[in-house]
């Protein structure tokens, strides 16, 4: 379950830094970064420290730090983009802290092969976050292919959350 | 018979006249009837030739390097026992349960009593102490209707090398009676695997071709995956999840370091050597497009081959070097593509029945193994380099990532099963599709890479 935020005070932009993505780009433009973070529970009174990954986890919701992807695919798609927004906001309160995005498979494909997937997807979910205006050089970009499944079940279910790309708080 | 200088890093002497100073002079060679490609298939392990391998005689039990000239006998007979029954072509008596021969029978076999037990043939040999601390390992084959010696070997070898020795025994068996080149005396490299299946410990990992000699390279603290060895077996390019980046190194064996391919902020992968080792193929993600691109590998300015929007992958040059099979979704899934080292002349060459990808050259030029995906499953299949004759030679869930034996005869390749306990293991099965084999390794094994026949 994403735990969606408000897109009301998000103005609409044009830019769209998904120049890498020609060949199936996101399939909606990405709505405005936005300017000043007013989330109310950002890190106060919980003990949890500001910026750290248990405080962006806290913030983005349950599995909010992860989008996930059709069989093969890589656009970003409406629910995808709702995580992406919530987690640009966290970024844009917490402007020092520098994230990775990991790009995973399911084992449906060959080794080497998911290594590529896994940068197709974790670069569409870094370009769109980049679109919200986080700045690209605070993403850091890894695939682990098949290497490292979330759920370890051979079954469509598993799948489907296996092909991810996971938003991991590395540092201020 | 040749006389090679003795090389101090194989320590392995191919030698004749001081081996052999007792015997009868060398035989006239017989030319290998080389078995028409064609009929090949399906002729194998239909009727295996019998041939009876007793533990190989002593002149006097010694001991050298800790090793008794006579238990040494009994294993590199195993050895050779092993390497033939494993190719499938033969039914080997022996060395357990079959009389031990003394050193006299070795060039006076009692072709009788091995016709009696069924054998067409018969191996006999000898492990004597040699000088400085080496061994005199002789081997040779015989037809026992005729009464003829077929194959005689002999080679001086540092003690902890015997096992090559049986291999070469057994290499020089397996071609005089097939007709095919050699290929047990040949190395693999692969990955080790243990730990749960979202965490797996991944290590490279070599060994000979039976699995013997197995040693693990690096030790699990960074994820490995995809190793090749050098042609001369002097180095591993694989790629290390070290520092959480995904890069590819060149490892050296001898000296246990290894070093970058070359400098890149971006993921660099999925590399391969050229057939003469002075070349390296890599893919690299640049921004989510995955390219294939070639370079010395002494380092130096990569040249860049593919030029798409999707995802470029993999490669295998062909045995001249002069072209690459590569794989690609440019046409909407994986395909196997083939294009000339420049980059040149890209063309799909697999078509219809699913994807295919993981294209890997035949040493002998004339078929390309790949992966076959479709409904669900993995397949190991090959097809000729211009993309027919495709045949499927395994039929399981999820059968990955061929490599060619050094004659092209013999496919490895890793075999997983499914769901949260799923594991992988190393394979082998015969280019006509029989003769399936697991592949005993200490743990887990996924990605082998089979190196050519060691010198």
């Amino acid at each position: 379950m994403t735990i969606r935020k408000s897109t009301a005070m998000i103005a609409a932009i044009t830019m769209l830094a998904v120049g890498a993505c020609a060949k199936k780009a996101p399939d909606t433009l990405p709505p405005a970064p936005e300017g000043t973070g007013t989330d109310p529970g950002a890190g106060t009174g919980t003990g949890v420290i500001p910026g750290s990954q248990e405080d962006f986890l806290a913030n983005v919701g349950l599995e909010g730090d992860r989008v996930f992807f059709d069989y093969d695919q890589y656009n970003v798609d409406a629910q995808d983009q709702a995580t992406l927004q919530s987690q640009a906001q966290w970024l844009q309160r917490n402007p020092a802290v520098r994230v990775t995005l990991e790009g995973h498979a399911d084992e449906r494909g060959t080794r080497d092969y998911n290594i590529a997937l896994g940068e197709r997807r974790a670069n569409a979910a870094k370009n769109y976050l980049a679109s919200l205006g986080i700045n690209p050089g605070r993403i850091n970009v890894i695939s682990y292919g098949k290497e490292r499944p979330a759920e370890l079940g051979s079954t469509e279910a598993a799948y489907a959350k296996n092909r991810r790309a996971v938003t991991v708080v590395i540092g201020q | 018979m040749f006389l090679r200088p003795l090389s101090l890093s194989l320590a392995l002497l191919l030698t004749t006249a001081p081996v052999f100073a007792q015997t009868a002079p060398t035989p006239p060679a017989v030319t290998p009837t080389t078995t028409p490609r064609e009929t090949i298939e399906g002729t194998l392990s239909q009727e295996r030739t019998v041939i009876g391998i007793p533990p190989l005689a002593t002149a006097s039990v010694q001991t050298v390097a800790g090793l008794r000239t006579d238990s040494l006998g009994r294993q590199i007979a195993e050895v050779i026992a092993a390497d033939l029954e494993r190719s499938g072509l033969y039914e080997p008596i022996g060395p357990n349960g079959v009389r031990a021969i003394t050193r006299a029978e070795v060039q006076a076999p009692r072709f009788a009593e091995w016709q009696a037990r069924g054998a067409e043939n018969v191996v006999h040999g000898f492990v004597d102490a040699g000088s400085n601390g080496s061994l005199i390992v002789g081997c040779y084959l015989y037809d026992t209707a005729l009464g003829s010696e077929l194959v005689r070997k002999g080679f001086e070898i540092q003690p902890a090398d015997w096992r090559r020795a049986a291999h070469k025994c057994a290499d020089a068996i397996y071609s005089r009676l097939s007709g095919e080149a050699p290929f047990f005396d040949s190395r693999v490299a692969y990955i080790a695997e243990s730990g749960p299946k979202g965490n797996r410990i991944k290590r490279l990992a070599i060994m000979d071709s039976d699995g013997g000699n197995h040693r693990f390279i690096t030790n699990g603290q960074a994820l490995a995956i995809s190793p090749r060895f050098s042609p001369d077996y002097k180095k591993i390019v694989y790629v290390s999840y070290l520092n959480n980046r995904v890069r590819v190194f060149i490892y050296d064996v001898a000296a246990g370091s290894q070093k970058l391919v070359t400098e890149s902020s971006n993921a660099t992968f999925a590399p391969r050597w050229s057939p003469d080792g002075t070349q390296i193929l890599y893919s690299m993600a640049v921004n989510g497009n995955t390219d294939i691109y070639r370079i010395s590998a002494n380092g130096g300015t990569p040249v860049r081959l593919t030029t798409t929007a999707g995802i470029d992958v993999g490669g295998s040059f062909s045995p001249d070097g002069r072209k690459i099979v590569f794989e690609s979704d440019r046409s909407g899934g994986q395909q196997i593509y083939v294009m000339n080292i420049d980059g040149s002349n890209q063309q799909r060459i697999s078509f219809g029945g699913g994807r295919a990808a993981t294209p890997e050259w035949s040493p002998r030029g004339d078929l390309i193994a790949f992966t076959r995906m479709g409904g669900g499953e993995f397949r190991i299949g090959v097809m000729t380099p211009s993309g027919g004759g495709v045949r499927l030679l395994t039929n399981s869930w999820q059968d990955e990532a061929p490599t060619w034996s050094p004659n092209g005869r013999v496919i490895q390749f890793f075999r997983t099963t499914r769901g949260r306990e799923g594991k992988s293991s190393l394979w082998q099965v015969d280019l006509t599709g029989v003769n399936l084999r697991r592949l005993p390794t200490p743990q887990d094994g996924s990605d082998p890479s089979w190196g050519p026949v060691l010198p």
